[in-house]
This record gives C-alpha cells, sequence and structure tokens, in this order.
C-alpha cells in the first residue's frame, strides 16, 4: 500500500518535472508537451511497478542453495488476468481520447490545410529537365487536382480555421539547405524570419528527394515531399532564435541541412524583410543565400555547415571526394542546377 | 492445462545403429532441422558480429560532432548496411535457426515437413548476407535500411541494386522458413498434443509465421517495382516521372511494421519458455499469452502507417493507425504482467539463461513504454526521425530480440550440443551487456526530445556529452559479445557434460538425448503432462517418461 502511493507519488512529480522537453516557443508546443508529461506519469508508473515487481522477485523468490523443490503450482488468475487487461485498455483509451484532442487543438483537422495557395509555385514539370516556376494559372491548375486533394501537415486551430494567415511562407527543401519564400514581398532567403505572435502558415515543398521541416521549440514537423504540398500553420509566442531542422534522411549531408528560424517583433520583422527587398538602386545588395551560379556547392553549404561546427574546409574536401565517386554528383550539382529557377522569380533589378 | 493419461506401451523394438552427425555436415546441404538450426544461428551470429563493427564505427563517428572518422557518404552506408544486416540476417534468421531447433523437438516430430524447403531457405541466407556486406567494397546502399524513393533512386544504381537483390532473396528464405514452420505445427504434432497443449513457443511461431507469409510479399512487391524505378527508368515511386513516394512508404510498412513483430514473437515464445523453467512454476495465464501472440499478430497488422504520421498521410488516417498502435500494447501488457505472474512466488535460479529472460523483460518494457507514447501522433510528430526513436527501436530490438535470442541460446545450448555453458562467463557477459545496453540506448531518448534528428552524421555541438556516453555504451556493447563468444566456442567442444535434462524441464525437447540423435526420438513421447506443469504432484513417476512405439502410436494412443 505504502509502496503503491510513493510509486504514485513519484510518478506523478517526475511526469511534471522530467525537464527532457527543448524550450516551448509556442501554445501548441505547451499542448503536446502536457500531453507527453501525462504520458511520461503513466510510463513512470508502469516502469517502477514492472521493475519492482522483478528486482522483489529476484530477491525475495531466489532459490535457496540446496532447495531442488518446485514452486507453487499456480496456472493463473482470472480476476487478476482480467484487471490487467482492463487497466491498459483504459489507459490507451484515456491516451488516445487526449491525443486526438490535442491533435485537433493543433489544427490536424484543419480542411484547408495544404490547400493549394495563391502564390508562385515551382516544380518540374513532367518531361522537362528544368524546374519553371509555373506563374501561369492555367498550368497549375489541373497540377494541384492531381496532387493536392489530400490534407497533409497542421493547419489552423479550431477557432482560427478558415481565417486567412498573418503571413505565408513558402519554405522549399533541396539538398541541402531550406529556402524560404515570401510571395507577398518575394523575398528569397535562407534562414526564416516570422514575427512574434502571429498566425503563420508554412507551405512544405521539396524540389528533389524527401526532406522533413522540424522545429524542435514548436513540436512541429511535416515532410517536405516532392509534387505534394503541406502545410504547418502556428501562432510563435516567444522571440528569439531556434533551430530548423532536417529530419528526413536526404542524402550523405542531411545533417548539415541546417537553418535558423528567428522570431521578431513585428518591427524588427518589418525592418528585415525591408533589408532583404533588392531596391533597383543599389543592384549589388545581394539577397540572402540566393543561389548565383557561379558559387560552388561547398560555398553555398558552408553557410549551414558554420552552424553546426564544420569546418568549411574538411566540408569542401568531403564534396569533392563526393564529386570523384561518379553518380553522386547527380545527387548535389543537378540539384543545385535546379535550384537555379528560384533566383529567376526575384524581382529583375 | 490439458493433460492427457496415456497407458505406456513397452516398445521392444530394433534398434538399427543410429547414423552420426559429422563436422563437416554442417557446411553442407543438409535436411535435419537441426544440422539447419545451428547453421542458422552460426551464420546470423557471424551476420550480429559485422552488424556490430559497423554500429561501433558509426558511434566513432558520432562521438564528435564532425564528421571526421568516415565520410558523411560512408557515414550512410554503414547505417543502411547495420540496419539492412541487423533485422534481415541477424534477428529474422535466428529466429528461423531457434524455431528450426525446438519445433519438431517440441511437437514431436522427427523433422520439419519439407526438409530440403528447409535446407534451401536457409542456403539463401549467405549469398544474400554476402552480397549485402561486400557492397561495401565496390558501392554500397545509402539510403538507409527503408530505402525510400526518390533519394534510393538517386545514390547509385549498383548499391541500391544490391540491397534490393538481397533483400528479395532473404525475403524469399524467410516465406519458405515460414510456410515449413506453419505446417509442420498445424500437421506434424504427436497425435496426443492438442493446439492447446502446445509449448507456447509453438504458439507465437504460428503468429509468427503468418505475418511474415502475410507481410513478405508485399515487401517483395515494393522491392520489384523499386527495382524497375531505379534499373529500368520507370516511375511508380518517382515523382519527377509521375510517380508517387508515398505508395513505397505504405508497401514498405505493411511488411516492416509486422517485421518487428516477425523479429518479437518467437523470442516471446522463448522467453516464455525459459521463465518457468528456471523458475520453477508453470507459465501463469497460458492461454493468455498464447491468444495474445495471435492477437499482436492481427493488430500488427493493421497498424503500419504510424511510420509515416508526419509523411503524406491525411488526418483521419493518423488517427486510425494512432488507435490501432496503442491497442497493441493491451496483449502486449498481458505477457508483460504474465511473465511477471510466473516469477512471483516461483524458486528463482538466477543463471545467464534466467538473467537474459528477466532483462528481456526489464528492458522490453521501456521500449513499450516509449511506443505507446511515439503512438500518440501530437507526440511522435516532433519525435519522429529523432534519436527518441532510434531509442525506442533499440530497446524493442536489442532490448526485446537480442536479449530474447542470447537467453534462448543459454537456455537450449546444453540441448543443441550436450554440454554446459560456463556461468561465471554467461553472469559477466549478462552484466556488461545490461549496463552497455542502458549506457548507449538511454541517452538517445534526451537527445531526440531535445532535437538531434537520426541517421546524421554531423550534428549540432551543444549534443556533444550525450553522444560520447552513448559511444562509451556502444564499446561496452562491443566488448560484452567476447565473453559470451569465448563462452560458446569453449564450451561447444569442453564445456561439462549436460545430460538429457539439465534444467529438470517438462517440454519434449529435454526427453530426448543431448544433442538429440538424427531423427529426434528413438520412439515419439506422448503427452502425459502439460509443458508448464511444475510443481504438480502427478510427476514423481518423471524419471522414467512414458514412451510409445511410434508403429502402434495413431491407433493406440487414445486420450483418455
Amino acid at each position: 500500500m505504502l509502496a503503491g502511493i510513493l510509486l504514485t507519488l513519484v510518478s506523478i512529480w517526475y511526469g511534471q518535472n522530467h525537464g527532457l522537453m527543448p524550450v516551448e516557443a509556442s501554445d501548441d508546443a505547451a499542448l503536446v508537451d502536457g500531453l507527453f508529461n501525462s504520458m511520461m506519469t503513466v510510463g513512470t508508473g508502469i516502469f517502477l511497478l514492472v521493475w519492482g515487481v522483478i528486482i522483489i522477485s529476484l530477491i525475495r523468490f531466489r532459490r535457496r542453495a540446496g532447495d531442488e523443490t518446485d514452486g507453487p503450482p499456480i496456472e493463473g488468475n482470472i480476476p487478476l488476468e482480467i484487471v490487467w487487461t482492463a487497466i491498459p485498455a483504459v489507459i490507451v483509451l484515456v491516451i488516445g481520447v487526449y491525443s486526438f484532442d490535442v491533435y485537433n487543438a493543433l489544427g490536424g483537422f484543419d480542411p484547408e490545410a495544404a490547400d493549394q495557395p495563391d502564390v508562385v509555385q515551382v516544380a518540374m514539370l513532367p518531361g522537362e529537365e528544368m524546374a519553371t516556376p509555373l506563374i501561369d494559372s492555367a498550368i497549375q491548375k489541373p497540377m494541384s487536382a492531381h496532387h493536392h486533394h489530400m490534407a497533409l501537415g497542421v493547419g489552423a486551430d479550431p477557432e482560427t480555421m478558415g481565417n486567412a494567415p498573418d503571413l505565408t511562407v513558402k519554405v522549399m527543401g533541396l539538398q541541402y539547405a531550406w529556402i524560404f519564400t515570401y510571395p507577398e514581398s518575394g523575398v528569397v532567403s535562407g534562414e526564416l524570419h516570422i514575427p512574434n505572435e502571429k498566425d503563420v502558415k508554412l507551405i512544405i515543398q521539396a524540389q528533389d528527394v524527401l526532406h522533413a521541416f522540424w522545429l524542435p521549440q514548436f513540436r512541429l514537423k511535416q515532410d517536405a515531399i516532392p509534387k505534394q504540398d503541406a502545410e504547418l500553420r502556428f501562432t510563435p509566442k516567444r522571440i528569439g532564435e531556434y533551430p530548423i531542422v532536417c529530419a528526413e534522411l536526404c542524402g550523405p549531408y542531411h545533417g548539415a541541412m541546417a537553418s535558423k528560424l528567428y522570431v521578431e517583433s513585428q518591427e524588427d520583422f518589418d525592418r528585415w524583410l525591408q533589408a532583404q527587398m533588392p531596391t533597383p538602386s543599389s543592384s549589388e545588395q545581394p539577397v540572402a543565400t540566393t543561389l548565383p551560379e557561379n558559387r560552388s556547392a561547398a560555398e553555398l553549404l558552408a553557410v549551414h555547415a558554420e552552424q553546426i561546427g564544420v569546418d568549411s574546409t574538411v566540408l569542401e574536401q568531403l564534396h569533392s571526394q563526393h564529386d570523384s565517386q561518379g553518380s553522386g554528383v547527380i545527387s548535389l550539382q543537378s540539384n543545385l542546377d535546379r535550384a537555379e529557377p528560384i533566383t529567376e522569380y526575384l524581382p529583375s533589378t | 492445462m490439458t493433460q492427457t493419461e496415456v497407458q505406456p506401451t513397452v516398445s521392444a523394438h530394433a534398434h538399427h545403429a543410429p547414423p552420426e552427425r559429422k563436422w563437416w555436415h554442417y557446411f553442407t546441404f543438409n535436411t535435419d532441422h537441426k544440422v539447419i538450426a545451428i547453421q542458422y544461428l552460426v551464420t546470423s551470429f557471424i551476420f550480429y558480429l559485422i552488424g556490430g563493427v559497423m554500429a561501433s564505427a558509426m558511434r566513432t563517428e558520432l562521438a564528435t560532432p564532425n564528421s571526421d572518422f568516415v565520410s558523411p557518404e560512408t557515414y550512410n552506408n554503414l547505417l543502411t548496411l547495420h540496419g539492412t544486416i541487423m533485422i534481415f540476417l541477424w534477428i529474422i534468421p535466428a529466429g528461423a535457426g531457434l524455431a528450426n531447433f525446438l519445433i519438431p523437438l517440441m511437437i514431436g516430430a522427427r523433422d520439419m515437413a519439407f526438409p530440403k524447403m528447409n535446407a534451401l531457405a536457409f542456403w539463401m541466407i549467405p549469398p544474400a548476407g554476402i552480397m549485402l556486406a561486400l557492397s561495401l567494397l565496390v558501392d554500397a546502399p545509402q539510403a538507409g535500411w527503408t530505402s525510400y524513393p526518390p533519394l534510393s533512386l538517386m545514390t547509385g544504381k549498383v548499391g541500391e541494386g544490391i540491397w534490393i537483390f538481397s533483400l528479395l532473396i532473404s525475403g524469399t528464405s524467410s516465406i519458405l522458413g515460414a510456410l515449413n514452420f506453419l505446417v509442420t505445427l498445424l500437421k506434424m504434432r504427436v497425435p496426443s498434443m492438442g493446439l492447446n497443449s502446445m509449448p507456447l513457443f509453438c504458439w507465437s511461431m504460428l503468429a509468427t509465421s503468418a505475418l511474415v507469409l502475410i507481410g513478405t510479399p508485399v515487401l517483395a512487391g515494393a522491392l520489384i517495382l523499386l527495382a524497375f524505378d531505379l534499373l529500368a527508368g520507370t516511375a511508380f515511386f518517382n515523382p519527377s516521372g509521375g510517380g508517387d513516394p508515398i505508395v513505397y512508404q505504405h508497401m514498405f510498412w505493411f511488411y516492416s511494421h509486422p517485421a518487428v513483430y516477425i523479429m518479437v514473437l518467437p523470442l516471446f515464445g522463448a522467453i516464455s519458455e525459459i521463465l518457468p523453467v528456471h523458475a520453477r512454476k508453470p507459465i501463469f495465464g497460458y492461454r493468455a499469452i498464447a491468444y495474445s501472440s495471435l492477437a499482436i499478430a492481427f493488430l500488427g497488422l493493421i497498424v503500419w502507417a504510424h511510420h509515416m504520421f508526419t509523411s503524406g498521410t491525411p488526418a483521419w488516417l493518423r488517427m486510425f493507425f494512432m488507435i490501432t498502435t496503442m491497442v497493441i500494447a493491451v496483449p502486449t501488457g498481458i505477457k508483460v504482467f504474465s511473465w511477471l505472474g510466473t516469477l512471483w512466488g516461483g524458486k528463482i535460479a538466477l543463471n545467464s539463461a534466467m538473467l537474459f529472460a528477466v532483462g528481456f523483460i526489464a528492458v522490453f518494457v521501456i521500449g513499450g513504454i516509449s511506443g505507446v507514447m511515439v503512438a500518440a501522433v501530437p507526440f511522435d510528430i516532433h519525435v519522429h526521425d529523432t534519436y527518441f526513436i532510434v531509442a525506442h527501436l533499440h530497446y524493442v530490438l536489442f532490448g526485446g530480440s537480442v536479449f530474447g535470442i542470447y537467453a534462448a541460446l543459454y537456455h537450449w545450448f546444453p540441448k543443441m550440443t550436450g554440454r554446459m555453458m560456463n556461468e561465471p562467463l554467461g553472469i559477466t557477459h549478462f552484466i556488461l551487456t545490461f549496463i552497455g545496453m542502458n549506457l548507449t540506448f538511454m541517452p538517445m531518448h534526451v537527445l531526440g526530445l531535445q532535437g538531434m534528428n537520426r541517421r546524421v552524421a554531423l550534428y549540432d555541438p551543444q549534443f556533444t556529452t550525450l553522444n560520447q556516453v552513448c559511444t562509451v555504451g556502444a564499446y561496452l556493447l562491443a566488448i560484452s559479445t567476447v565473453p559470451f563468444l569465448f563462452n560458446a566456442i569453449w564450451s561447444w567442444s569442453k564445456g561439462r557434460k549436460a545430460g538429457d535434462n539439465p534444467w529438470k524441464a517438462l517440454t519434449f525437447e529435454w526427453l530426448t538425448t543431448s544433442p538429440p540423435a538424427i531423427e529426434n526420438f528413438e520412439v515419439l513421447p506422448v503427452l502425459t503432462w502439460g509443458p508448464y506443469d511444475y510443481g504438480v504432484e502427478h510427476l514423481s513417476e518423471g524419471e522414467e517418461p512414458p514412451l510409445t512405439s511410434p508403429e502402434l502410436q495413431p491407433n493406440t494412443s487414445v486420450a483418455s
């Protein structure tokens, strides 16, 4: 009895104080953490119960030297078996309902999620060598009809469902970088800046292979799938700098495919956006991480490699090894080629 | 438990001199299920060592955040081969090896239903495995053991081609093996043994075989289509030609989730055999354990898309698979609690077999708890494809399957070889493995929650300390196999003679000689007690197991 009370108290305490999760940067993250804490409480309880029974059994019921007899012939106990079938069933039922509720609150059931937005789309048309920006809506329509009838990702929460987001950013994953396009201003960037406390919608796309866009501090992740748009919609609540991680194996440099998310005040965000916009007079002002043709792949990667502590010379070396292996060339170089058209829909300078 | 009382019919029966088993038989196309079993176990253990060396190389690379020990391409080769080898060439064939050895002996048969097919199934493993392991020398696959397109179509045709064909061969082997187990279990039991008096290992192999037969052909289909995409330029899965990479994921996981149960169910069965023997107590809740295997197998077929919660899976599908996945915790919980019920009140011998069996329950339960957690979609969205998953799957597959295989080896080694293993070395092996395993995989939970993605050769320096702990644990695990290897090789030739039944166990395999004669039983055994009737009174005449002559059996052995 005492052990039971102690076990319960320890479980509840640890479930709330495990400190295993990173910072919560949105209300959604807090919801997910609430679910995790509950599961952690139950999990700790089960862990202590099972390990406790094992340890007690091994000590109390160990075979004494010289004892060759058998234990009591107990073959089962139906009421006990019903109890330990019913309790887990109830636990998973409760966790299931709780998860469903959290998923709904996150916006998992937004039927609008991943609907084709009225922004420029980049995709390869079948049969074409190079990706073409599909500004022509006549071309765009049939493609979206084919590939976007299913809602993918996490959309708006039930309260804001149906409202237009405050900001939409297109996220393009390619080996080994994330490219962020702000359709309203035409800014293209290698890092993601969003204003704090604003409803942000990310449209997740992939250029070449599967990637996954992960924001650990927001507990949000969505695979980027070629030709199949997905969406993440959330409201940041904490100003700061957060990692953006690729969480789907996308090639040898998968570990280096990272970027930064900056949650800023509206003023800082506006200032940043303004600075990114190439003005007609100063044409040499570079847009952050656009992909000019004369930059080598290693130079491009270096920006991202630096953030995770990889020496860019090492990277260059690795990259040249990579090239020398022949077939590997396709993966990196050709994708950089394919990425070029992104620069085409920058406002011409 | 079912008991069948049979009058022992005396067999005064001419013996023909039994042929001897020679060492070189183990290198031939031999159709004896016991030879095949040893072939499976030794071969798969060699692949375990190869996969382990790869894991050690990966952990060495991950001791620092930079890419400094192997190139990122090589790292991806290693992670692909490590996963594939451990699953398809170690755990699955090791399970097949145990099943091969035990099923005919446990049900009182002289061999498997299709001995030649059995040998054929084994001999497909070495070429598949050698081809895969040697691919490292030419152009190894590097798209992970999941081999998702389009990446798998872009990373080198040779390596990916080898990977596909290696898996097709080992998959075919697996199908042939499962067919054999199923028919043997259903058709070759001694007449006195009903389904409900089969040892629990047989029940778990019934469930495993059904899963293999349903799941593996779907994987084969996916692999063949992938091979067409890779080699013939079709676009089943290639989005640049209009294909859908998500369809591959569905087909792949339709097999590969059940594969988890294919890997762990045989060991659930083995644990259910080992615990009663060394706790000297009947298994607690025979029918619950037996039927929960079937429930797990059934549910295991309808949970696959939980591997795709962040992929191209719409909301309602995410919810459906979340519920089915969570429900699987119920039959698994029944097993764990029944095992605890078996231990409670017993007279537990703390030998190597028992330590690994109890260790199995202890670490597997951690994998089970994290398994329910990752079933919850909102939480899985955070941890999918992170080190949390790496931790979870190793708690299930290392803590579950590998601990189970070790327990089974220590338990049945005397029967397989006729000699006992050395206990102090076995206990050392257990302690090193138990500490090494938790040291390696426990910190990975934290890494994943904190934001470390999996399958990376390079990582954020903030994760360095925990990664170094994991690396130390991995080295400890590597070292832990040394006492086992030494023990197994030395005991095989020099160990103490075991006798027929060193554990005083009740299942049929302990009624024959150790190692069993070529046709297993001189006269086929008859079921006179349940497989776990420890402590039951009527066992006093147990020294002289009642036997009947095989010729008379079908007609005279009538159950009372």
